[in-house]
């Protein structure tokens, strides 16, 4: 059994009353829940459930609903890359092969020592600055290898 | 024209409320609040404003059907999902310009008699998300935010609801559903938001953008505002260019800039000397369009005329190294991806148009191929339950409407031809 600190109940209790119903804290529970355990184990989704008094089955519909959930352990660090089209016709399916050969990260995959994952992104609204990605939260626009080397180096 | 929307974001404090005070913000607020709430829609009606989301609506309408309504409490929404791809004209205003969005819902809820507002925030943000946070708690501080805003007996409260990463949600009652905790999938209209909306009460659901133009309004007053740009469809535009032009970015011009003049006269047009060869002017879901089509205005009234859409006014521009056939398949993974599953011609239709998209990018297309994406297109088209699923079709209709002989090729050859 996991269960919430008492600061993120806290945090829960404060998001619930921005919205007239507890049903509407869903979404923002579970990015705590996230940030909180790492991941969406059933134990998480169950421990929303309790806290809000949602159905469990609703908490899970709605978790494996959206992609940034994640209903398994990730790396330590999430690079999120896109490849939609602004970004492919920069060169994106490029930075994808060269993850894969240099670092040996596969698209939804992580390394074997568990330092990175990678997620392909749709549009992430750096268009203007293409190729792009994410890593964890924050923005890296206008990638090349070289860029993306000093980056990764940076997350350990 | 100067900056309306992005006023100051070159100076690195231009989100700081101080800063968005000393440029004479919070004045169209001040103003607003001393006005009657339908003296304030009849200035919006006489400034002919019209929604920046994609689809164009009159806002003055929206709001006047939403206003109308007795029940109580009502919703102002914020669309801030910008998931369009190729969009990212929002971005700048959510992360060095948030106060003109407060002030412009600020404005909008009084109008409307709603007393509550979220920004609607796909997860994809997190800087935004600060930075709103830290405006919003700004603004309450200053009492521009609150239960007697001003001093004035206003009340309106607002808070950011992040996202997950749907673009479905981005559907005003998708993110109504999201908003209310439950999976972005879109309701039946009607009854219309307007009508029965988030929390099964009146709501108004607009754009970042269209908001955000609110303060400007309230300063010089519709008649005024009506002069900028397209008398058709007036205003301020933020166009966002991606692709191969030499400076791509985010252009504050007025509405109806002909597309030509941002490519060329913005842009410094193609990207080393190249040739154009293609340009999708609106976002992904908006027709694509063959170089010699680009002299149209870039406004909801007359992109239609010229055969595609304003949409997002995220303007894509392809040289001639791009295959068109490659383009259209990965629009079609990002609609299959995307389809929120809800009803069958999407969520079955998307599939198979990107299967056999893929096997034609591989070399691998039969003869019959293109008439049989166009025949699943044409199935899809008025029987989805929502606008991503026609988009979706319109995508491979418009792409081989415009670049059938490249498609053929790529069948014939078992390869692709271009660039190689
Ligand atoms: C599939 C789909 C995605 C959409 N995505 C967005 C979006 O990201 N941002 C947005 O403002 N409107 C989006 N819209 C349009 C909204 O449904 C709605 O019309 C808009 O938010 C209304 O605001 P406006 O009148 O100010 O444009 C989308 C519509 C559809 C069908
Ligand atoms: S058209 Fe697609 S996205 Fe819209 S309701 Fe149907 S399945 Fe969902
Ligand atoms: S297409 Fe990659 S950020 Fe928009």
């Amino acid at each position: 059994m996991i269960t919430f600190s008492q600061t993120t109940i806290k945090e829960i209790e404060e998001i619930r009353r921005k919205y007239p119903t507890s049903r509407a804290a869903l979404l923002p529970a579970l990015y705590v829940a996230q940030r909180e355990f790492g991941w969406l184990s059933p134990e998480a989704y169950t421990a929303v459930s309790d806290l809000l008094g949602v159905p469990e089955a609703i908490a899970r519909g709605v978790g494996t609903f959206y992609a940034m959930y994640r209903n398994k352990p990730l790396g330590r660090h999430v690079v999120q890359l896109c490849t939609n089209v602004s970004c492919m016709i920069l060169g994106a399916e490029r930075l994808v092969d060269f993850l894969k050969n240099k670092y040996g990260l596969e698209p939804g995959g992580t390394t074997a020592d568990g330092r990175f994952s990678l997620v392909i992104m749709e549009c992430i609204g750096a268009c203007g600055t293409a190729p792009a990605m994410l890593v964890n939260d924050d923005f890296y626009e206008n990638l090349t290898e070289k860029y993306i080397d000093e980056i990764l180096e940076k997350y350990r | 024209m100067g900056n309306i929307l992005l006023k100051n974001i070159e100076n690195p404090n231009s989100a700081e409320l101080c800063e968005y005070r000393k440029s004479g913000g919070y004045a169209g607020l001040q103003k607003a609040l001393g006005m009657e709430p339908k003296a304030i829609i009849d200035e919006v009606k006489k400034a002919g404003l019209r929604g920046r989301g994609g689809a164009g609506f009159p806002v003055a309408m929206k709001w006047t059907f939403a206003s109308a309504d007795p029940k109580f409490p009502k919703y102002l929404l914020c669309n801030a999902d910008e998931g369009e791809p190729g969009t990212f004209k929002d971005r700048p205003i959510l992360e060095k310009n948030p106060h003109i969005l407060i002030e412009g819902m600020t404005i909008s809820g009084y109008a409307l008699g709603a007393e509550y507002g979220y920004i609607y925030l796909r997860g994809e943000y997190p800087a935004a998300k600060d930075i709103l946070n830290k405006a919003i708690k700004q603004a309450y501080e200053d009492n521009l935010l609150g239960d007697n805003i001003l001093g004035k007996g206003v009340k309106f409260h607002l808070a950011v609801h992040q996202g997950a990463g749907a673009y479905i949600c981005g559907e005003e009652t998708a993110l109504i559903e999201s908003l209310e905790g439950d999976k972005g999938q879109p309701r039946i209209k009607p009854p219309f938001p307007v009508n029965v909306g988030a929390f099964a009460k009146p709501t108004v659901v607009n754009n970042v953008e269209t908001l955000s133009n609110l303060p400007y309004i309230m300063e010089i007053g519709g008649e005024a505002y009506a002069k900028i740009g397209s008398p058709d469809c007036p205003g301020p535009k933020i166009y966002c260019i991606s692709g191969h032009v030499a400076r791509p970015g985010v252009y504050e011009l007025p509405m109806g800039t002909p597309l030509r003049e941002i490519i060329e006269t913005h842009c410094g047009g193609i990207k080393g000397g190249g040739r154009l060869k293609a340009v999708i002017p609106g976002g992904i879901s908006t027709p694509v369009l063959p170089p010699d089509k680009i002299d149209c205005p870039m406004d909801f009234v007359n992109m239609p005329k010229h055969g595609s859409m304003l949409g997002s006014g995220a303007v894509i521009v392809m040289d001639d190294t791009v295959c068109m056939v490659k383009v259209c398949h990965r629009a079609l993974k990002f609609f299959e991806h995307e389809s929120c599953g809800k009803c069958t011609p999407c969520r079955e239709g998307t599939g198979w148009l990107r299967s056999i998209l893929g096997r034609i990018e591989q070399g691998e297309g039969n003869e019959g191929d293109i008439d049989l994406l166009l025949s699943v297109a044409g199935n899809m088209i008025g029987k989805t339950f929502c606008p991503l699923g026609d988009g979706a079709a319109s995508v491979v209709q418009n792409f081989i409407k415009h670049f059938r002989p490249e498609f053929e090729e790529h069948v014939r050859l078992k390869a692709c031809p271009v660039g190689k």
